[in-house]
């Protein structure tokens, strides 16, 4: 009698931990795979594991950049035109031909971009340029939303959402809407290759994530982070260089971007003026299902990192159920909507036992 | 009269097993005045919220004139004329007098779903008379002072037609002046025939306004009856439970001659003017202003907030009249903001985090890392030096504390930094009296170790027991400096207010 009495009581306290524990998306993840098994025998299987693998890593690696922003109670809109431009940017060096007929109209046709291929195209620095091209483009969109933010005080989505467009619009203005295609076999290794499991993408990716986790966690800048999110005004007065700290923040939102620009557009084989256009959803939904908060001061890389197993897991069993793209899009949706409800019901409940 | 308006009978409450109020008797008589007073913590705001329907209460009985009362909600209040103004203004700044005082009972016209405005603006017009409001009902909320906020709150209670009004700490942020009209009002609401509960840390006013005193302590009622039984020693005893026999340290030290902080014809535009000062070490310097005086503007400009037009800041013989906060802070001064809610705390951080905000440069190690163990060592001991009252300072979230305990916090974080000079901006608002003469004796030693202190309030007491001499602001202008062993309060206050009419009169 007892023992059932504290075996009931045990298995609440039980469920309540898992509801309550930041791991909590993590063991979602896990028991909605398991749940799946038997009706999708396939999504076990090789192949699928190491496609949802490849589509875990560079939405992981931009919806870090995106944590950051969103500790400090601000939203990156335009990390979807930041990767679309630098898939661009990078592809515009080193494809190796260009169709003329295509590209013809292009402003960059003929001082960038030849038919017997790009300017860098047969250079043996042609892939470290565009690499760094990439990047540096993420970083100076980055630099430029987080000081028009920091120092006119312009509201976050406002500012990027104005970005978004502008640098959306450019990417396909660039190259006239055509993909640029005929990219070197070295530049398309990064997203494709690797050893086994263990892809090129999943080691960038999570150097990129000890490091971040490695600033928030451990850095006086990481601190600086959370105090700025939780009360601007009050970390002004602390000594914080709060504008400093919020440049640096949306700096590292856009080179967050262009990394995931290099392992997308390599993945896809070319530099895509539309590349990012689909992905805002799935980046800010990822972190905040995670448990970062749209409010600011709280979020781990950690937490994010679930947010986008869980996402992707979503997207593909749903394929794999064969469902449309719109079934897909609107449970997808509601899904976050419920992340967000859980989340609101778990600080309330967390901040009554406190 | 003699007839029992509102009757606490064995009221009881815990929280999780922890009880805050613990078996309550009082009869408030009908047109009466009831001062309740308390340590913060002590009961008084939840014995208030039972009564307003904000939260449930588990043990005893409520009477209304006679009848059993369980509210369930506020508008079960408001419903049986219990009308409740809150220490936090409830009015939306956003909308005008008018909208403000009928939001929940818009007229309309006939039975349409319309807006009836001109009987609006009529009934605001009859509400505002009533206290003494000489404002358009249209005027927006956001463009009044406090005092007529708080006065926009009164009418809206009484458009509620309310018998039973309770006010909680309704003079915090008011001036002098206004608090005076704002006693006038309750003084009028009460020969009414209105039943008043006033709730206030400033014993003095309690005194001045009740008819009764009732005094809670840690959950329970320790003393009730009139208020010609009670002096203010009588009070401060019973709500802290011991006797405080001086709320003020004594200031031996001499002050000091080298000049930490030196102001000279500092001036900003429509804000401050000409202000001339030095601050020495081991010097308590008070600076006296009614609200709109530019006594936190002045602070503001000093710490960096607010730039510095004319004039120049030296601070330690350097000019830094171009200095962020930051570099403020690097050069050793610190800031207590006024408001702890909005500049001085994260309130949904922990305690410890933010105990070391201020600090976190000096315990830095490489790659700008946070050394834990150092940090965690220096916050811990700030914590325990200051009796912080909070159980687990790594866990435990700010605005879980009690007013005193916050401020200690927000003067602890600044006391890691070691701060050469202390700009103070009210450091006790809102505080009680034993956490009140725990912070004036933090702040004395501050100063006793060499430190200058500019103590900015608008308590002329605390001043007059603090300070080595009173600097007194009026209208952006240094209008007089007092030192200690010519401090007369009427003198002061006189100063405060003549250029205050003379400005009035001048307009």
């Amino acid at each position: 009698m007892i023992g059932k009495q504290v075996s009931r009581h045990s298995a609440r306290q039980f469920f309540r931990n898992i509801l309550l524990s930041e791991n909590f998306i993590l063991y979602l993840s896990i028991f909605y795979f398991l749940i799946l098994i038997p009706f999708v025998p396939n999504i076990a299987s090789q192949t699928n594991l190491e496609n949802l693998l490849s589509n875990i890593w560079p939405l992981f690696a931009v919806a870090i950049g995106q944590t950051f922003v969103l500790i400090i109670a601000g939203i990156d809109l335009s990390q979807g035109a930041i990767i679309s431009i630098t898939s661009v940017v990078g592809a515009m060096f080193i494809a190796q031909k260009a169709d003329p007929i295509v590209f013809d109209k292009s402003p960059i046709w003929g001082s960038i971009l030849f038919e017997n291929g790009a300017i860098f195209a047969h250079s043996p620095y042609g892939i470290p340029i565009a690499l760094i091209a990439m990047l540096l483009t993420g970083i100076l969109i980055g630099l430029l939303n987080g000081t028009v933010i920091a120092y006119f005080k312009i509201p976050a989505f406002m500012v990027t959402l104005v970005s978004q467009m502008l640098f959306g619009a450019a990417a396909i203005f660039i190259v006239k809407s055509e993909n640029i295609i005929n990219l070197p076999e070295s530049f398309i290794s990064i997203g494709t290759g690797g050893f086994g499991i263990i892809s090129y993408a999943l080691i960038i990716t999570v150097i990129l994530a000890i490091i971040s986790q490695f600033i928030l966690s451990r850095t006086v800048f990481g601190r600086w982070l959370y105090a700025v999110g939780t009360n601007i005004r009050a970390s002004l007065v602390s000594g914080i260089p709060t504008q400093r700290v919020i440049i640096l923040a949306y700096t590292f939102s856009g080179f967050c971007a262009a990394v995931a620009s290099i392992l997308y557009s390599s993945r896809m084989m070319m530099g895509r003026p539309t590349l990012g256009g689909s992905f805002l959803l799935d980046i800010v939904g990822a972190a905040v299902i995670g448990g970062s908060s749209l409010s600011g001061g709280k979020g781990k890389v950690m937490w994010t990192l679930f947010g986008v197993i869980f996402l992707q897991l979503l997207g593909n069993s749903l394929r794999l159920l064969n469902v449309s793209f719109f079934t897909t899009e609107i449970v997808k949706g509601s899904v976050i909507l419920l992340a967000a409800l859980i989340d609101v019901t778990r600080t309330r409940f967390l901040a009554r036992n406190a | 009269m003699g007839e029992i308006a509102l009757s606490f009978q064995h009221v009881h409450k815990s929280f999780f097993g922890v009880p805050v109020l613990r078996d309550i008797n009082i009869d408030i008589k009908r047109g009466h005045i009831l001062g309740l007073i308390g340590e913060n913590g002590a009961g008084k705001s939840t014995l208030m919220n039972i009564l307003g329907g904000v939260v449930p209460f588990e043990n005893g009985e409520i009477y209304l004139d006679g009848q059993l009362y369980t509210p369930h909600n506020p508008e079960d209040a408001t419903k049986h004329g219990i009308s409740f103004i809150h220490q936090e203004l409830n009015l939306f700044t956003n909308l005008s007098i008018a909208e403000n005082l009928l939001i929940t009972n818009f007229p309309t016209l006939g039975k349409a779903p319309l807006i009836n405005r001109r009987e609006m603006v009529k009934k605001t017009s009859e509400f505002l008379k009533l206290v003494d409001l000489p404002l358009s009902p249209d005027t927006m909320v956001e463009q009044l002072s406090p005092g007529e906020r708080q006065l926009v709150e009164v009418a809206k209670a009484l458009s509620t037609d309310a018998s039973i009004i309770i006010f909680d700490e309704p003079t915090t942020s008011l001036t002098n002046r206004e608090t005076e009209r704002l006693f006038e009002i309750i003084r009028r609401l009460h020969d009414s025939g209105r039943t008043i509960i006033y709730i206030s840390h400033i014993l003095g006013d309690v005194m001045r306004l009740a008819d009764d005193i009732a005094v809670l302590r840690d959950g329970e009622l320790i003393d009730h009856g009139p208020c010609k039984e009670f002096s203010i020693n009588r009070m401060i005893t019973q709500m802290v439970g011991r006797e405080i026999n001086q709320i003020y340290p004594d200031r031996i030290t001499p002050t000091g001659q080298e000049p930490l902080l030196e102001i000279k014809n500092l001036s900003r535009a429509g804000i401050v003017k000409d202000i001339n000062f030095t601050l020495h070490n081991e010097e308590i310097l008070g600076v006296f202003g009614l609200m709109g005086s530019g006594r936190s503007e002045l602070a503001q400009i000093i710490f960096g907030l607010e730039a510095c037009e004319e004039g120049e800041i030296l601070f330690k013989q350097e000019s830094t009249n171009h200095f962020s906060p930051r570099e403020k802070i690097q050069k050793k001064m610190g800031f207590v903001t006024e408001n702890r809610r909005e500049e001085g705390l994260m309130m949904t951080a922990s305690v410890a985090e933010n105990l070391g905000l201020v600090a976190l440069d000096s315990h830095k190690g490489p790659l700008n890392t946070v050394i834990r163990s150092s940090l965690d060592q220096a916050v811990n001991g700030i914590a325990d030096k200051l009796r912080i009252k909070s159980t687990n300072i790594q866990k435990h979230l700010a605005k879980g504390l009690s007013g005193g305990n916050q401020q200690k916090v927000v003067i602890g974080k600044w006391l890691l930094t070691e701060p050469k000079v202390l700009v103070v901006d009210e450091p006790t608002r809102g505080v009680d009296v034993g956490a009140k003469s725990e912070i004036y004796h933090i702040l004395n030693e501050i100063a006793s170790n060499g430190a200058g202190i500019l103590f900015i309030s608008s308590e002329i007491e605390e001043l007059m027991g603090m300070c080595d001499r009173i600097l007194i602001m009026s209208y952006g202008e240094i209008v007089g400096s007092v030192e200690r062993e010519y401090f007369d309060r009427e003198e002061i206050l006189r100063m405060a207010f003549r250029e205050h009419n003379n400005g009035i009169k001048n307009e």
